[in-house]
């Protein structure tokens, strides 16, 4: 089994693109594979397959009710509370949660003496499970509109993941903070996609400080190359980073990923040469002693 | 006037665009709030006339002098950041919150909040005016927090300098960090192009738009790639009553200008990409509220 996660520090670069792209031809080849969205802000993997859902779980965070004829206005609460979620005025005897700030730590109960304060369940989102041709084999994480952070959903599908699949493709959020560091945490191997242009090389650079950080291994796809310069590919070479692939710009690939197709399955050599990339990383980092 | 420039989904021409308008004419504050993956300052390379520290939340970190490993700690993090591995704890820094709770508990005081404070704010001047910038350190919790600071300086320096147009250059998604850069602008501008991903995600980013009540442009960028799925975005537009400020088409001078380091105003002005740009930007500035 191996976890792979498709990411890139610039947004529209092609991770939902490379990553049900190598989904598809994965399950071409008979291999078990399972993909996982955890772009949870604005996920798109379903739209290129013919999905059936099978099973959606709320996920929720515990937010505090506070009672009003028990509170005291002692204030230790809003003390505790490290996220600005309690707004009180004890000479008014106003105390009101504020929900959206709430992280759900339960600081705030820890803190109050009086018994005044209870939980309750707010939802963030959904994880949904999908069937393809009959397998379950899609996990989305998909995040409420107006909810402030993705990563308790990101981590509830992660949860979800069938480990006795051979391949496990994660398609992660854009950038490099808490979502994207949730998702490439519990992958084997990063597969970062960028485009030749200044914009995709430097946020290519910051992926790839971040990655060194955090002590995982990776490589890169530069899609759309004929656009732009050679600056990537460059960097690349300097810094002794394998270039897994290049994909030129075509404006049929743009086209076809416009519609929701899948081009893999129209073009056999794109298809070849990404089978290619996912059975390297596999037989190279597979079965490896992840930490996680 | 603030007018922020959004998509839902990455990678559809925001910052592109944003660098265009902000050189079309007279002098701007242009302040990128994508301080995940600041970009702007690439093209404008501004001068850096002040900086400051932005504080992105705590970490744990134990003291193993002072620890016990009694693992109460553990119980109390609702975070999974904390596990005891061969009878010690150990503090997962990527799982941690910065909540406060662990070292608050801690009957030993083994547990500290250390600051997470490698993100930094940039303010300074570019060719076409003045220029602040946010680059959050990789790992960090992306609140909006940074965004307030990156909009809140760059008011003051609208202020200072006299300059009337502030343009907000945003980031993807819909959380928190897109909110705070929409809360209380003047416009939004929402840059989509004609694929699947394109519409779910200006969907979806329009429901924040609603919430906060905002009037809301749509820019159709590369909109030749796929003349039907535009002409579907088009229909959802009209039928949710959103004003298309217009249509581009796909430009491979969008790209050859980003390389020189230039907008495509400051590429090449009598092109044709650059003329509706400017159109663009005259429908949406005219217009009142």
């Amino acid at each position: 089994m191996i976890k792979i996660a498709i990411a890139s520090g610039k947004g529209g670069t092609g991770k939902t693109f490379i990553a049900t792209n190598i989904f598809y031809t994965l399950l071409q080849n008979n291999y078990k594979a399972m993909l996982v969205d955890c772009d949870a802000e604005a996920p798109n993997d379903t739209a290129f397959f013919d999905a059936e859902l099978t099973e959606s779980n709320e996920v929720t965070q515990q937010v505090p009710v506070i009672n009003i004829d028990t509170c005291t206005f002692c204030g230790k609460c809003h003390e505790y509370c490290n996220y600005n979620a309690i707004f009180i005025l004890p000479p008014m005897k106003i105390i009101k949660v504020i929900e959206d700030l709430c992280h759900g730590c339960g600081a705030c109960s820890v803190a109050c003496k009086f018994g005044a304060i209870s939980e309750k369940p707010v939802s963030l989102g959904q994880v949904a499970l999908y069937s393809i041709n009959g397998l379950p084999s899609l996990i989305e994480a998909r995040m409420n509109i107006g909810v402030m952070s993705p990563v308790t959903v990101i981590k509830a599908a992660i949860k979800q993941i069938d480990n006795n699949a051979d391949f496990i493709i994660m398609d992660a959020p854009p950038g490099t903070s808490c979502p994207f560091i949730q998702t490439v945490a519990s992958a084997d191997y990063v597969i970062l996609v960028t485009e030749p242009t200044p914009f995709g090389l430097s946020d290519l650079k910051q992926s790839v400080e971040t990655l060194k950080k955090i002590d995982k291994s990776y490589g890169v796809i530069i899609n759309r190359t004929g656009l732009g310069n050679s600056s990537v590919q460059d960097y690349l070479f300097k810094e002794n980073i394998p270039l897994l692939l290049e994909i030129p710009f075509k404006k049929e690939i743009a086209g076809l990923y416009s519609r929701g197709k899948i081009v893999s399955e129209s073009d056999s050599s794109f298809a070849v040469q990404l089978l290619t990339v996912a059975e390297n990383i596999s037989k190279q980092y597979g079965n490896s002693n992840n930490k996680r | 006037m603030e007018i922020a420039i959004i998509s839902g989904k990455g990678g559809t021409g925001k910052s592109s665009i944003s660098a265009a308008f902000a050189t079309l004419n007279g002098e701007v504050v242009l302040a990128d709030c994508d301080v995940d993956a600041a970009n702007l300052y690439l093209l404008f390379n501004p001068s850096h006339e002040e900086e400051e520290v932005y504080i992105a939340g705590s970490k744990a970190v134990i003291d193993y002098s002072l620890c016990t490993n009694c693992g109460l700690c553990v119980s109390y993090c609702r975070f999974d950041a904390i596990s005891l591995i061969d009878d010690k704890v150990s503090i997962s820094e990527i799982a941690c919150d910065g909540c406060v709770l662990c070292s608050r508990i801690c009957p030993d005081n083994a547990i500290t909040m250390v600051p997470n404070n490698k993100s930094m704010m940039y303010s300074g001047s570019f060719r076409n005016g003045k220029m602040v910038y946010g680059r959050l350190a990789p790992g960090e919790e992306n609140s909006g927090k940074l965004v307030n600071m990156v909009r809140e300086k760059a008011k003051q320096t609208a202020k200072a300098n006299g300059l009337d147009t502030i343009i907000l250059d945003g980031p993807p998604g819909i959380g928190c960090p897109v909110i705070s850069t929409l809360t209380g602008v003047d416009k939004v501008v929402i840059v989509t192009e004609p694929t699947i991903s394109g519409l779910h995600d200006m969907q979806r980013v329009m429901g924040i738009v609603h919430k906060f009540n905002l009037k809301a442009y749509v820019i159709i960028n590369k909109y030749d790639l796929n003349t039907s799925m535009s002409t579907q975005i088009r229909k959802w537009c009209k039928e949710s009553n959103i004003e298309i400020a217009g249509e581009l088409p796909f430009d491979k001078n969008m790209v050859e200008a980003m390389v020189q380091k230039k907008s495509i105003i400051e590429f090449n002005p009598n092109i044709n990409i650059s003329k509706k740009i400017k159109r663009i930007w005259n429908k949406i500035t005219n217009q009142k509220k």
